[in-house]
């Protein structure tokens, strides 16, 4: 009955051949998620032993990249807490509507439902045409996805629901078209979106934006990363600029709390006050 | 801030609120360890079901969050629509990964986090429910050495998630909901 697991310090020296041999670094990651994905990984493929687990990630770049892309969580959603993007509508889009361009970053977009569904509301605000939205991941896998704009169709049900509950007023269905499994999204709303990989633990800021959404990355990292990151961010934005966090996140109690302030609700929305 | 030395986990499905219910009137407030409940439900009652089990019991109850220690005699509810795990620190962390037997929270995940967190030091408790969840996490919690109960099936609205976890994993002790708040609070006099 009992099961083969790997210890908390065999899934450290994994990771540090990761960072050693390839230079990804999750050794600063929170270690029980990490810990259930690896080994969830080493028993779908089927090693022997953690022995051969570890050489083939040390020998083989493209087992190690499969390695990277597993370990990582990607799961995501169109208007993934209909209240969030609620809020976004009532009380981020009219402050961004004053300016003449609008720049976001969706930071750990994985396959970028979240950002068509920002995406969506910038059109209803008619604002999409003087926005750019960069979309960033560590996984070239899920940002080659989000470039396709194609979305399971069988989730369809579901988003359209959530896009109503978020106050959406248009037929949902006339975003997308109905191609066997996937509905593709429209060109006109994928436009405006750049998909490019960027690493929050070790690539630095590149651009200054009014609102900055990172939704359930976050807890993924050590406090001493989520710290860091969050400088990261705050340092990109301008002053009276957007941050947006995912519905268990938040920036009390973290090195950059004394600069945001949080918008009035329960949302977690946070607006930039201090340089 | 010392961090609860014990901790107990309780995942409940289908008919798994009543015994919940009905343990935590009992609850002494001296427990020295954490109680954490696992319990699948519909994402929109959230505060309902904190209220619900606050009003139930002398000792805080609270949802978990992120990077949060666990105290002692303090009663944690996982969070909706999240997987809650336990860190070596004994701080919880939320993984919003697939569902896992359909569900997430998932009780297998808490319960298999838990036991490489807390070893012998832990005890697991799975109520009534309509699905296999439980289980493999029950094995989990006793290959590292902690104490594994489940409800008596007879006396589950859904019997079939206690009757699994007798009939797949090494169950110490089987438990009729009057005596859970007792065996709890065994935990007080250690
Ligand atoms: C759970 S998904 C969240 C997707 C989306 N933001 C949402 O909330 O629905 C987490 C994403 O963070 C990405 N990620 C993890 N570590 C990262 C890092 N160091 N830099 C950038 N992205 C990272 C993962 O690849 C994954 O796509």
């Amino acid at each position: 009955m009992s099961r083969n697991l790997i210890s908390e310090q065999e899934v450290s020296l994994l990771l540090n051949d990761i960072l050693e041999r390839y230079g990804y670094d999750f050794t600063e990651y929170a270690p029980a998620s990490i810990n259930r994905r690896v080994n969830h990984l080493y028993q779908v493929d089927r090693f022997p032993s953690f022995a051969e687990y570890r050489y083939r990630i040390i020998s083989d770049p493209a087992y190690a990249l499969r390695f990277v892309e597993e370990i990582t969580v990607n799961v995501t959603e169109m208007f993934r807490d209909p209240s969030f993007y609620q809020a976004l509508r009532t009380q981020v889009l009219p402050v961004l509507a004053t300016y003449p361009f609008i720049r976001v970053w969706h930071a750990g977009c994985s396959t970028g439902e979240e950002v068509y569904s920002f995406a969506i509301l910038l059109k209803e605000a008619k604002l999409l045409h003087k926005a750019v939205i960069y979309a960033t991941d560590i996984n070239a896998g899920v940002l080659e996805k989000g470039r396709k704009g194609m979305f399971r169709l069988s989730q369809m049900q579901q988003y359209s629901r959530n896009y109503m509950e978020s106050g959406g007023r248009e037929d949902f269905s006339s975003y997308y078209t109905a191609n066997y499994e996937y509905a593709k999204f429209r060109e006109d709303l994928g436009e405006k979106i750049i998909f490019s990989p960027h690493n929050l633990v070790t690539d630095g800021s590149f651009n200054e934006f009014q609102l900055i959404i990172c939704r359930n990355v976050l807890i993924y990292f050590s406090k001493k990363l989520q710290d860091r990151v969050l400088t990261l961010f705050s340092d990109s934005l301008e002053q009276l600029g957007f941050l947006a966090l995912g519905s268990k996140e938040t920036l009390n109690f973290t090195s950059v709390t004394g600069k945001f302030k949080q918008l009035e609700n329960r949302e977690k929305i946070w607006r930039k006050v201090q340089l | 801030m010392t961090t609860a030395p014990y901790l107990i986990v309780i995942g409940g499905s289908a008919g798994g609120l009543h015994p919940i219910l009905t343990l935590l009137p009992g609850l002494v407030a001296s427990l020295p360890a954490a109680i954490l409940i696992v319990l699948h439900r519909q994402s929109h009652y959230e505060s309902v079901l904190t209220d619900l089990l606050s009003a139930k019991s002398a000792l805080p109850v609270k949802e978990a969050s992120e990077k949060e220690p666990l105290l002692p005699a303090t009663i944690y509810i996982a969070p909706a629509d999240y997987h809650l795990l336990i860190e070596t620190d004994h701080t919880f962390s939320l993984d919003d990964s697939e569902k896992v037997n359909f569900s997430r929270p998932s009780i297998d995940v808490t319960f298999t986090s838990a036991a490489l967190a807390y070893g012998s030091r832990m005890t697991a408790l799975l109520l009534s429910g309509a699905n296999t969840d439980g289980t493999e996490g029950l094995i989990d919690v006793h290959d590292a050495g902690g104490t594994t109960a489940v409800q008596d099936p007879a006396t589950a609205d859904s019997d079939y998630m206690p009757r699994q976890a007798i009939l797949h994993a090494p169950v110490d002790i089987i438990l009729q909901p009057s005596e859970m708040a007792a065996f709890i609070n065994r935990m007080a006099e250690v």
